[in-house]
């Protein structure tokens, strides 16, 4: 039989052991780990062999075995940091060219960091400063009709499940409940102030720290018809006077003022100015059941819960609670489930925030991006390194012979990066402050969301992110350096192969144009998506359109006043603005089936709306000018309409005179629109049920038609008007092509992010692309100089020093455009309704932009050095 | 140091340390504790008693010759000392005293 080949422990695992291992334990330790392994190879088989020999090299490690730090090495490391960071200052201001490509590199990249670093100290210090927040859960729920899910949960609940909630279950101390709609004008005296704030119920005060300043906080929201204020909000209505125990008036009802809290910190994601006692809501809406199953648009329920609660136990109650409450409402089903407070800024994404909200898909996305930013110049900083390494050898070589050990080399390389980074560090703390504010400006509702003040904390997880960015971009070139052999470099000091490592190199400047190109296309992608989403054809006319809050002001009086200014040649009022993601709902029935009753959108107009819009009327009538006072009797539908119910088979000329009943209402069909996009131009669901209802007395915008060159005169005339008639509000007017952007605010500043770091990511990979030619270029001189003697024309020099390059961006090309085209087509454009199709000429213009600036970089380096006259290279010789 | 008062587990290692003499090396007081106490033994727990044993002057430890079962690793053998040997006669005299006042009447009540 033949001797087969031993086999052997991993040798991982022995050297782990030998690394943190006393060496005077270690022989006997191997010996007894080697032993023990022997015998279970043959007792238990090679995998449990070896698997209990890992273990076991792994349990051997106590306090008894480990290795001491010696003094000696530490003094050692000691005394050399000086010397490495002499080197390194030294090397930096050798190399000025690549110092400062890698410094600016890495600031520019370190700075996106640190604004993810900011983002995310801030979000993850929200709610922190309530002394129980980590007991503290919403319940959260998810609405289900006839077993359509919503693909999202609520923030909200039925005010139901807070009842019971409190009744029924053991477990929380408290319930605290806030109700939407605690806001208006409030009036005192004779003054009026707009205040925002939510009905909230007495728990409120004890399961969130709130800071009462005023009043007593077990009895303030208690009484129905209390009110707390902010100490802000005290100021605004009662300036110095005494608040407490005094009445203020909302909607022609009475508050008494029972107590004053301090305003809600910066960090906190519920803010109010006022609170309503929720005790009040039942009187108020007598006539409604606010406590339905399915209500479950308004109320956010927190509880608070003891220590230690089971959640899984009350999750399981919570479904209980809703199977047993599912069937007093028809087709429905509520999901409840629980979410931590410290979740809510961080976490999923839900709809009915009590509050703004940042939520986990964006942290992830910008973090995702951030970290390729950060990688890339990374690469930058590897590529170069190893690129000079032809004359960093010999000093490694040297370094060697006197008794440098590799880790020695490391430790000298890692510091040059970690001494680099910390430069760049330096830069990127301006660039952060400069650039703060343009992200802050980004979102729409960023600028309330985040502070990202510098704190000392924060400074200390910056440089702790500086230093461990330079640890990782030295690693590499340190790695390599560490392998030099030194007999090969010291003994043959002209060809020493350095360009083994060509084709990592190689590698990490495609890798680098992928990102690049990537990152550009899907800009110019989602621009045009942008593009195409604001002019798009929404069915009637929005053009020069300004539409005006009214802020309970009478329509009657600004609309006489408005049409005396010449430049609105036309006005017209409505409830609502359509198209910029507003949805008003109700239900219709149709006497040819009286059982279904299904959702229809509408808004409420006057006679002037439908001519002013250009909403095309395909049968029927427009409405008539008559006071709205007489009962509601005529609608005028869309074609969807006729096909959701099939009225008169859906020709909307027999459909005139049918009758239907809208919000119980028995009405006549007096007109058959063309279908319109009510909803956003991204909305899935296009083929929308719209009804357009009579009523100018309600109305809660007005639209004015304007003709002007002047459009800044034009409306601060507007405006004068407005502020002799309402003192109290200010002048809320938009352009309605304004309002349509705004709807789409969340994709625009999308693009400006994604394209703010394509820009970082371009400059990186052409700082690295301009190293790169730097480098090859200059080690090639006397080559060219050669060649350019024997007769070479300046083409020929520039095709051979760039042809490698130009290879390199044609094959990132290659690669990241297919990439971009299918995540497109196959991932992000199913998600978008009625986007635009891709765009390839665009795509290929950004592609052709980035690479043209490759190329001018390598021409204009590459022709340097092609119109060198030989002579003085060669002289030296 | 928590003075040389012996666990039970370090008595029975250090008389395994005793009873082997000149063999008393991990790997084999290991064996020799599995087989005769039936329960599984760790090696990083006779590791770290018998380094506690030394440490607490009970036993004291050389390094043997190399040989070829080890991948050429020396074994530790361990001796006892003076002291390891006192502790043990000492702990033997206590269990005497008590066995002594047992009489075999009372055990039987049991």
């Amino acid at each position: 039989m033949e001797p087969r080949k031993p086999i052997l422990p991993p040798r991982w695992a022995t050297r782990l052991l030998s690394w943190y291992c006393k060496p005077e334990l270690l022989e006997d330790l191997e010996g007894d780990l080697l032993e023990y392994f022997q015998r279970n190879l043959s007792t238990k088989g090679t995998l449990r062999a070896k698997s209990i020999y890992i273990l076991d090299a792994i349990k051997f490690f106590r306090l008894y075995t480990i290795r001491k730090p010696e003094l000696l090495h530490l003094l050692i490391n000691w005394i050399m940091l000086g010397s490495y960071i002499k080197t390194s200052g030294r090397n930096i201001v050798r190399n000025k060219l690549f110092s400062a490509i890698n410094i600016v590199g890495l600031a520019v990249s370190m700075s996106v960091g640190l604004i993810l670093i900011s983002v995310i100290s801030d979000t993850l210090s929200y709610d922190r400063f309530n002394v129980h927040h980590s007991n503290i859960y919403r319940i959260v729920s998810r609405y289900e009709y006839l077993g359509n899910k919503d693909d999202d949960y609520m923030a909200t609940t039925s005010p139901k499940v807070a009842r019971m909630v409190k009744e029924e279950f053991s477990a929380p101390k408290e319930v605290a409940v806030f109700h939407r709609g605690y806001d208006g004008d409030f009036k005192i005296d004779d003054r009026t102030i707009p205040l925002k704030g939510m009905w909230a119920n007495e728990a409120v005060l004890r399961v969130f720290t709130i800071d009462m300043i005023k009043g007593n906080p077990e009895k303030a929201l208690s009484d129905p018809f209390s009110v707390v204020l902010t100490d802000e909000s005290e100021k605004k209505l009662f300036g110095l006077e005494e608040s407490l125990g005094k009445v203020i008036y909302l909607h022609d009802k009475s508050y008494t003022v029972t107590g004053v809290v301090r305003k809600m910190p910066q960090f906190s994601h519920i803010k109010f100015d006022v609170l309503g006692s929720f005790s009040t809501r039942p009187i108020l809406e007598k006539n409604r059941d606010e406590e339905s199953w399915d209500n479950v648009w308004s109320t956010w329920v927190y509880l608070l819960l003891p220590d230690g609660t089971d959640l899984d136990a009350l999750k399981a109650r919570l479904d209980e609670l809703s199977q047993r409450e599912d069937p007093t409402v028809k087709n429905t089903h509520i999901e409840l489930k629980l979410q931590a407070l410290d979740n809510i800024m961080t976490g999923e994404n839900l709809g009915n925030e009590i509050g703004p909200v940042l939520g986990s898909s964006i942290l992830w996305i910008f973090s995702s991006l951030a970290f390729v930013v950060i990688l890339s110049a990374c690469f930058n900083y590897t590529n170069l390194s190893i690129a000079r390494s032809l004359k960093r050898t010999r000093e490694v070589g040297v370094r060697k012979v006197i008794g440098a050990m590799k880790a020695h080399v490391i430790g000298q390389f890692v510091v040059e990066a970690v001494v680099i980074s910390l430069c760049s560090f330096a830069v990127s703390l301006l660039l952060f402050i400069l650039l703060k504010p343009f992200l802050i400006s980004t979102g729409p509702n960023l600028d309330k969301l985040l502070t990202m003040e510098l704190s000392p904390l924060l400074i200390a997880y910056f440089i702790v992110f500086a230093v461990s960015i330079g640890a990782v971009a030295g690693f590499f070139p340190a790695l390599f350096f560490s392998k030099v052999n030194v007999a090969h470099v010291l003994k043959n000091m002209q060809t020493v192969r350095v360009f083994r490592k060509l084709t990592v190199r190689k590698m990490l400047i495609v890798i680098q144009y992928c990102i690049s190109i990537i990152m550009v296309t899907s800009t110019m992608i989602m621009y045009q998506q942008y593009r195409h989403y604001v002019s798009f054809d929404l069915g009637f006319q929005t053009d020069n359109v300004l539409n005006i809050t009214l802020n309970g002001n009478k329509p009657e009086i600004l609309r006489k006043e408005f049409s005396e200014v010449p430049e609105v040649t036309s006005i017209a009022q409505s409830s609502m603005v359509t198209s910029v993601g507003n949805y008003w709902g109700t239900n219709m029935k149709y006497h040819g089936n009286p059982l279904d009753s299904a959702g229809v959108y509408f808004n409420m107009i006057d006679e002037n709306y439908i001519p002013f819009f250009r909403i095309q009327l395909l049968a029927g009538r427009n409405f008539l000018n008559r006071s709205d006072s007489a009962k509601e009797t005529e609608v005028i539908v869309n074609e969807q309409v006729l096909k959701r119910f099939n009225i008169a088979g859906g020709d909307p000329l027999k459909a005139i005179d049918d009758m239907v009943i809208l919000d119980g209402k028995e009405m006549k069909i007096i007109g058959v629109m063309k279908d319109f996009q009510y909803g956003r131009a991204n909305d899935r669901n296009q083929q929308k049920e719209v009804a357009l209802r009579f009523a100018p007395k309600s109305a809660e915008i007005m639209s004015l038609k304007i003709t002007t060159s002047d459009v800044f005169a034009t409306y601060s005339k507007l405006e004068s008007i407005w502020k002799k008639i309402d003192t109290v509000h200010p002048f809320e007017a938009k352009f309605y092509s304004e309002q349509i952007e705004k709807g789409f605010s969340g994709l625009i500043a999308a693009v400006k992010v994604v394209g703010f770091l394509a820009f970082l990511t371009i400059s990186i990979a052409s700082m690295g692309m301009l190293g790169m030619v730097v480098f090859t270029t200059e080690t090639r001189l006397k080559e060219i100089s050669i060649r350019k003697v024997m007769g070479a024309t300046e083409g020929n020099l520039l095709y051979l020093l760039s042809k490698s390059f130009i290879i390199l961006l044609a094959i990132a090309a290659g690669i990241s455009l297919p990439l971009t085209a299918i995540f497109f087509q196959q991932i992000a454009f199913p998600e978008l309704a009625n986007h635009a199709p891709l765009g390839f000429g665009d795509l290929f213009w950004g592609v052709f932009a980035i690479l043209l600036l490759a190329l001018l970089m390598i021409g204009s380096q590459t022709f340097k050095v092609a119109r060198t006259n030989p002579a003085d290279v060669l002289k030296s010789e | 140091m928590k003075g040389t008062n012996l666990g039970e587990f370090e008595e029975l290692v250090l008389l395994t340390i005793a009873a082997m003499v000149e063999d008393a090396y991990s790997v084999a007081i290991c064996d020799d504790l599995e087989k005769r106490t039936g329960r599984s033994v760790k090696l990083g727990v006779v590791h770290a008693v018998l380094n506690r044993l030394e440490e607490k002057g009970l036993a004291k430890s050389k390094l043997g010759e190399s040989t070829h079962t080890r991948g050429g690793k020396r074994k530790r053998y361990y001796t006892i000392t003076n002291a390891g040997k006192a502790a043990l006669l000492k702990a033997k005299e206590l269990r005497d005293q008590y066995w002594s006042m047992i009489t075999p009447l009372s055990l039987k009540r049991i």
